[in-house]
């Protein structure tokens, strides 16, 4: 099973059409052009459905980086708040 | 829950396919890749891909505007990437938030630049009435009423205006229930409470849609009590991002809308071919016998006459019903003749396979012989292996997919969009009747010595008249259906075809056949136009159940007498190729039209109806009724 932080690079590859080499875990709405409001909305909406959790209005606004999100969803699928 | 191997392996597949197989294949991956993965984070996926193949596949160019009072960003792309894989190229454009009132009202409205082929209108309750979903228990009753006459009439205004100015069709949410009356129990003992305010309101907009032409209503309200109105929601979403409707009920919304495209577009199966054993019933009838089979009213046999109620209630949609069986005949026969548990007998089927055929034959086979294309046929089979060498051999063919358990097939069934229909013409609820008389024609032809003879047999009379409020649902079907004898191909909406009756000079013509077979119904339409001394054939067709039997010289021969008669000199029409109106390649030609150029979209002909006259052949009895478009 690949890691948490590389199923987020994919759906985040997926979501922002960018080749996977070109996301990273530092790659913020300032490096990819395509992550704007509504594709982060996206962003989010995948990762709720595809690990089954809930983000809440805070935890969307957190999402500011890949490694920052993946880590995110690891505490949430731990039941730890991240 | 997580992406399995099998989904990465399958995109990699799919990329390198792109670079160097066939588009269909590299199409018919994605399409698997979509049926086992329909999520946000694929259709991306499956939308970036098939922008890359549309080029070299004939993908059906949709242009569909969403006016919304909330966000439907997200659903977009999973209604791009169903259409794409259902050979729709969508473009969508989403109208400002909150702004449908103005965009439809104002003449000069981004939507109306946009010229959209399909609207979707969908408003919540709660934003149109926020005064009956939030404050009901605060108002008096007359307040109440005047707030659902308030709805009403703004929902009439919007959908008179946009009519006027566009002949798109126009989709519209009615309007939801809430959760939970705010009244409790209560809500339900007296006249006027907040659920009955709702449907009345509801009620009003299916009287409004009725009123006018191109406006279909989808049951939102029944679409969020079918996936559980306690988990369609999302508050906090809604409060941060104006999305109303939980991550996991998105597809739901982009699939129900799908179920509205598809009919628009034409992409829709003419006919169901079914197996038999374990499909339509329980067993193998070779192996178990009629006496063994499972099908009756009781467990387990239920699960197999569920499943046949179904198909007949398609049969009144108008959709054919077909065999395609590997068994003995005999055994078949028995069972679908003689089976007190069988609710199809034989005559509910317009064509029988029966035999140990490839399946991929059989379903050719039975193509042809009900004068339909492949792509116009859904499959339904229990046996997975039997569904993939389908998918292999034919991958135009609408594959069925069905769950494991029996009692699950007649909801799968139910729930295959490519079986819907916006509207109903008398046609198609007798459909299967007319092509038993088809059956009955063609068995006749084989006993005679020259064609000619068998058209005297046929003993036909064509019925020809303009347009009338009775025929236009029917005509605008025929454009949007009609592929083999069309010279031209072009699909008009109700709407459309009503304005271009309304226009100086244009003529819109249907035609009847029957014959002493029975009533073939309405089988041709053509559209004329008269520009000084020439008549345009803007469109002409015949519907594929009546080619080959000379009614097109029947029809051709009354528009150019009745064009002699208006003092016009020349015939003009032209031909526009496509896939499958080979039939009708040489309509001009054999009619003595001399071709006078040809363009991109195809060649255009003309007849100098002072030197050619077209006479109807003899053996028919013509009827042909005068009088403008009504």
């Amino acid at each position: 099973m690949p890691s948490i932080l590389e199923q987020v690079r994919a759906i985040a590859s997926d979501i922002f059409s960018v080749p996977l080499a070109q996301i990273h875990p530092e790659s913020t709405p300032e490096t990819i052009e395509s992550w704007d409001s509504i594709q982060h909305l996206n962003l989010a909406l995948t990762l709720e459905e595809r690990f089954r959790v809930q983000l809440s209005p805070e935890e969307i606004e957190q999402m500011k980086d890949i490694g920052r999100i993946a880590s995110l969803i690891e505490g949430k699928l731990q039941g730890t708040p991240s | 829950m997580l992406e399995t191997a099998s989904s990465s392996d399958l995109r990699s597949e799919i990329d390198a396919r792109l670079q160097t197989g066939s588009p269909e294949l590299a199409a018919s991956r994605i399409n698997e890749l979509w049926r086992n993965h329909s999520n946000l984070a694929t259709a991306a996926f499956v939308c970036s891909r098939y922008e890359k193949l549309r080029d070299r596949l004939s993908l059906i160019p949709h242009r569909l505007a969403i006016l919304r009072s909330f966000t439907v960003e997200p659903i977009v792309p999973l209604l791009r990437a169903g259409a794409f894989c259902s050979g729709i190229d969508l473009t969508v454009h989403s109208g400002d938030f909150n702004a449908y009132a103005q965009e439809i009202l104002d003449a000069n409205s981004s939507l109306y630049r946009f010229s959209p082929g399909s609207v979707i209108l969908a408003v919540r309750t709660a934003d149109i009435a926020p005064d009956l979903w939030t404050q009901f228990c605060d108002l008096p009753q007359e307040e109440i009423h005047k707030a659902c006459q308030r709805v009403s009439a703004s929902f009439m205004q919007w959908i008179g205006t946009f009519r006027e100015r566009s002949s798109a069709a126009l989709i519209v949410h009615n309007l939801e229930q809430p959760i939970r009356p705010n009244s409790g129990i209560l809500d339900a003992q007296s006249a006027g409470g907040q659920s009955e305010s709702i449907r009345q309101i509801n009620g009003e907009l299916l009287r409004i849609a009725g009123e006018n032409r191109g406006i279909y209503l989808l049951d939102y309200d029944a679409l969020v009590a079918r996936h559980g109105r306690q988990k369609w929601q999302d508050e906090r979403k809604y409060l941060s991002a104006r999305l109303p409707i939980s991550s996991e009920n998105l597809i739901h919304v982009s699939r129900e809308w799908l179920r509205f495209l598809l009919p628009l577009n034409g992409r829709i199966a003419k006919a169901l071919v079914v197996d038999l054993d374990n499909t339509l019933w329980g067993g193998i009838v070779g192996e178990d016998g009629a006496s063994g089979i499972r099908l009756g009213p009781e467990y387990p046999g239920a699960a197999f006459q569920s499943l046949q109620r179904v198909m007949i209630d398609l049969v009144h949609r108008g959709i054919l019903l077909a065999i395609c069986s590997k068994n003995n005949p005999a055994d078949a026969m028995e069972v679908l003749e003689k089976h007190p548990g069988m609710l199809l007998r034989p005559a509910h089927f317009a064509a029988m396979r029966i035999g140990w055929n490839d399946k991929g034959q059989s379903l050719r086979e039975i193509a042809s012989e009900l004068n339909i294309g492949t792509d116009s046929i859904a499959f339904l089979d229990d046996n997975p292996v039997e569904r993939e060498q389908v998918r292999a051999s034919l991958p135009e063919v609408m594959v069925i997919e069905l769950p494991q358990d029996p009692f699950e097939y007649a909801s799968a069934v139910r729930g295959c969009a490519f079986f819907e229909r916006l509207t109903l013409s008398s046609e198609d609820e007798q459909r299967t009747a007319i092509y038993a008389a088809q059956r009955k024609r063609t068995t006749e032809e084989q006993q005679f010595q020259s064609k000619e003879d068998f058209y005297r047999f046929l003993n036909q009379e064509v019925e020809i008249a303009p347009l009338s409020p009775e025929t236009l649902s029917r005509i605008s079907q025929l454009t949007q259906k009609t592929n083999q004898f069309n010279l031209t191909t072009r699909r008009y909406s109700e709407q459309q075809i009503s304005e271009m009756s309304a226009r100086a000079g244009w003529r819109i013509l249907s035609l009847r056949v029957r014959d002493r077979f029975g009533d073939q119904g309405l089988v041709g339409v053509s559209i004329t136009h008269d520009e000084r001394d020439t008549c345009e054939i803007d469109t002409f067709l015949l519907s594929c159940r009546v080619i080959g039997r000379t009614v097109e010289t029947a029809f051709l021969s009354a528009l150019a007498k009745a064009a002699v008669a208006r003092g016009l000199t020349h015939l003009h029409g032209s031909f526009q190729p496509t896939k499958k109106n080979a039939p009708a390649q040489n309509f001009y030609s054999q009619h003595g039209f001399q071709r006078s150029s040809e363009n991109s979209e195809g060649s255009l002909w003309s007849l100098d109806l002072a030197q050619h006259e077209i006479p109807c052949p003899d053996w028919f009895r013509l009827i042909v009724h005068d009088g403008a478009n009504h």
